[in-house]
């Protein structure tokens, strides 16, 4: 589903100096697996995120997803196989403001192939516990209630890959519990791969397969981290 | 669809701004077509309005003035002619038409006529003689009794049996009070031209007044034309305006008005740069209210673009967004248009007489909403590369 072969992106920093932010030998993560990286806030867990979503290039190695090579794609191809195959759940949600709750999810679909789908939103949205609050915006829920409009969005497009960047970050302990559950259960459902980056140990105690982030990145290896 | 939803909601959200760009858009678009439909319909209609006269003949002085006077019932009249230039005139071999007018009173600003029962014979445009409205009937020439255009009639509110006073002179003086008593007999069907303004009564009337100079008891404000062919006009130019020295021939009328509209182009010209000026701004607005909403935007572009939206769905929505503030703006600008334009039709009419029609047509009522559209999209272009050249990593998050 998910393999990385000599990743590595480096950053030029305000002085000028080029640092090197992710170098990954190797890393793979088999269909419908859930597994999570285990890393401290600057590790650069987001960079590698980032890197397997195509938000950002790297400068030499290769992901590869579900068979397509990311690394080697341009731009465009890089946003319609993020928009096919990967759902994102970012640490502060990043739900759009100015929309409903069931727009963000239609938005979540509509760049995917199967396109915006009301009805499928609508059952994604009640399958997070959210039926009643479909046309609230986001300054109109709770932090839990936004998480789980940030959940629907990521999965309502039946991605192979789901990545959580922290996604319990900003969730109190309950609330935190609650979410990470509602994650790996419509992960498992809809049989989509998680690979959950966080730093939260009660978070990563639910998983089964936790990597040392740090000892993966050779980058931050080499640094002395 | 999805685009379509992108727009939608960032239009709702910036609602002040989408209206106040629209709202401009709008004044700008209206302004525009209205402009240049005053300019074009007030032209092709002054120019072909000649009460169906070809010509005009009155005391030496300016043509245009001459015009103005005797066709519009504008201006004062450039002098008198004796009667027997009339008959001069009215006898030559080439004129098939002459009929005298004489001016020098009013009715609380709406300008007394004198002039012979023949003028209402005339076709005041091809096909169309003068009528009176049901109830009332032409003057009888000699009488007291007078028929007074449509529209002076409405604001005068005159009505056939309805008695009135002249006053002296072509601009209202309350003091200047004829003795005579004149009798509405009938009021003119509308017909849209000077004439509507105008109360008509016998020649006579008018040259003998209380109060005139009996010296000119006969004399005449001008002569309406109409001639057997065209070309006499040319002949008659020649022998009133080159040999003679005396009087002052206009022909052709519709000429004559042009160049009045040549002479006062440059208004036009002003016109047109303000209103080219407001579409500026216009479009400068909605560059503003992209340009400024942007840093606010930058976050929600740059979710999307991670959802998986691509470069140019982004470059599309900002641009997208701008063509519906120019649409919407459009829209709004035929109605801006309308009331203007009909607005300034009504003052024509009122200081004219002449009514430029509300439903005509010309292309400038798609090309000025069709460039403010283009404007609108040309100011959300900065915009709309800005969201293109997005960074999606680095507005999102911080490396961690």
């Amino acid at each position: 589903m998910l393999e990385i072969t000599d990743l590595k992106k480096s950053f030029r920093t305000p002085e000028g100096r080029m640092v090197e932010v992710v170098n990954l030998e190797s890393f793979t993560l088999a269909a419908g697996v859930q597994a999570a990286l285990r890393g401290v806030s600057g590790s650069g867990k987001t960079t590698l995120l980032n890197l397997i979503a195509g938000i950002v290039a790297a400068d030499s190695g290769t992901v590869r997803i579900d068979g397509a090579e990311m690394t080697s794609l341009p731009e465009a191809g890089r946003d319609r196989l993020r928009a096919e195959k990967i759902g994102y759940i970012f640490q502060t949600f990043n739900l759009l403001q100015g929309h409903t709750a069931l727009e963000n999810v239609l938005l979540g679909m509509g760049f995917g192939p199967r396109g915006a789908d009301r009805s499928q939103a609508r059952q994604w949205l009640e399958r997070v516990g959210l039926a009643h609050r479909l046309d609230h915006f986001p300054r109109q829920l709770s932090t839990g209630q936004q998480q789980r409009v940030a959940v629907a969005r990521a999965l309502a497009n039946r991605p192979a890959l789901v990545l959580a960047d922290e996604p319990t970050g900003n969730l109190d302990r309950r609330h935190a519990a609650e979410a990470l559950t509602l994650i790996r259960e419509v992960c498992r459902e809809s049989g989509a791969a998680l690979l959950l980056v966080s730093h939260d140990e009660t978070a990563l105690a639910q998983f089964g397969q936790v990597g040392d982030f740090a000892a993966l990145n050779r980058a931050v290896r080499e640094a002395g981290a | 669809m999805t685009l379509w939803l992108i727009i939608r909601r960032s239009l709702r959200q910036h609602a002040l701004s989408t209206l106040v760009s629209a709202g401009s858009i709008a004044l700008a678009a209206g302004l525009m077509m209205c402009v240049w439909m005053v300019k074009t319909q007030a032209h092709a209609v002054f120019t072909a309005t000649n009460t169906g006269f070809d010509a005009v003949l009155g005391a030496r002085g300016s043509k245009l003035q001459l015009v103005l006077n005797a066709i519009f019932h504008l201006e004062a009249s450039p002098g008198n002619l004796a009667a027997s230039d009339y008959e001069a005139i009215k006898r030559h071999p080439a004129v098939r038409t002459a009929i005298p007018i004489a001016v020098g009173d009013n009715l609380r600003g709406y300008r007394i006529v004198g002039t012979l029962p023949e003028f209402f014979a005339v076709e005041y445009v091809p096909g169309k003689s003068f009528a009176v409205q049901p109830g009332g009937r032409f003057f009888s020439d000699g009488e007291r009794e007078a028929v007074v255009g449509s529209f002076a009639a409405r604001r005068l509110g005159l009505k056939a049996g309805d008695t009135f006073q002249p006053y002296h002179g072509l601009n209202f003086d309350p003091k200047a009070l004829h003795e005579e008593v004149y009798t509405v007999t009938g009021i003119l069907a509308p017909t849209n031209t000077p004439a509507d303004r105008v109360l008509w009564i016998p020649l006579s009337g008018v040259q003998t007044m209380s109060g005139h100079d009996p010296r000119a008891a006969t004399d005449v404000s001008a002569v309406l034309i109409q001639l057997r062919a065209p070309t006499a006009g040319f002949m008659l130019d020649m022998m009133y305006n080159r040999q003679g020295n005396r009087l002052t021939f206009a022909f052709p009328v519709g000429t004559i008005i042009a160049e009045l509209f040549n002479k006062i182009s440059w208004f036009d010209r002003v016109l047109a740069l303000v209103a080219g000026l407001v579409a500026l701004v216009a479009a400068g607005s909605v560059l503003a209210s992209s340009y400024s909403s942007m840093s606010a935007r930058r976050r929600d572009l740059a979710i999307l673009r991670a959802l998986g939206a691509k470069r140019r769905t982004v470059f599309s929505a900002i641009l997208g967004e701008a063509a519906i503030i120019g649409m919407i703006g459009a829209v709004a600008g035929y109605a801006v248009y309308f009331l203007l334009y009909v607005g300034v039709t009504e003052v024509i009419r009122a200081q004219t007489g002449v009514v430029l029609p509300v439903t005509a047509w010309h292309p400038v009522l798609v090309a000025a909403p069709l460039g403010m559209i283009g404007l609108c999209l040309l100011g959300g272009l900065l915009p709309a590369v800005q969201a293109y050249r997005l960074s999606v990593a680095d507005t999102l998050a911080p490396t961690s």
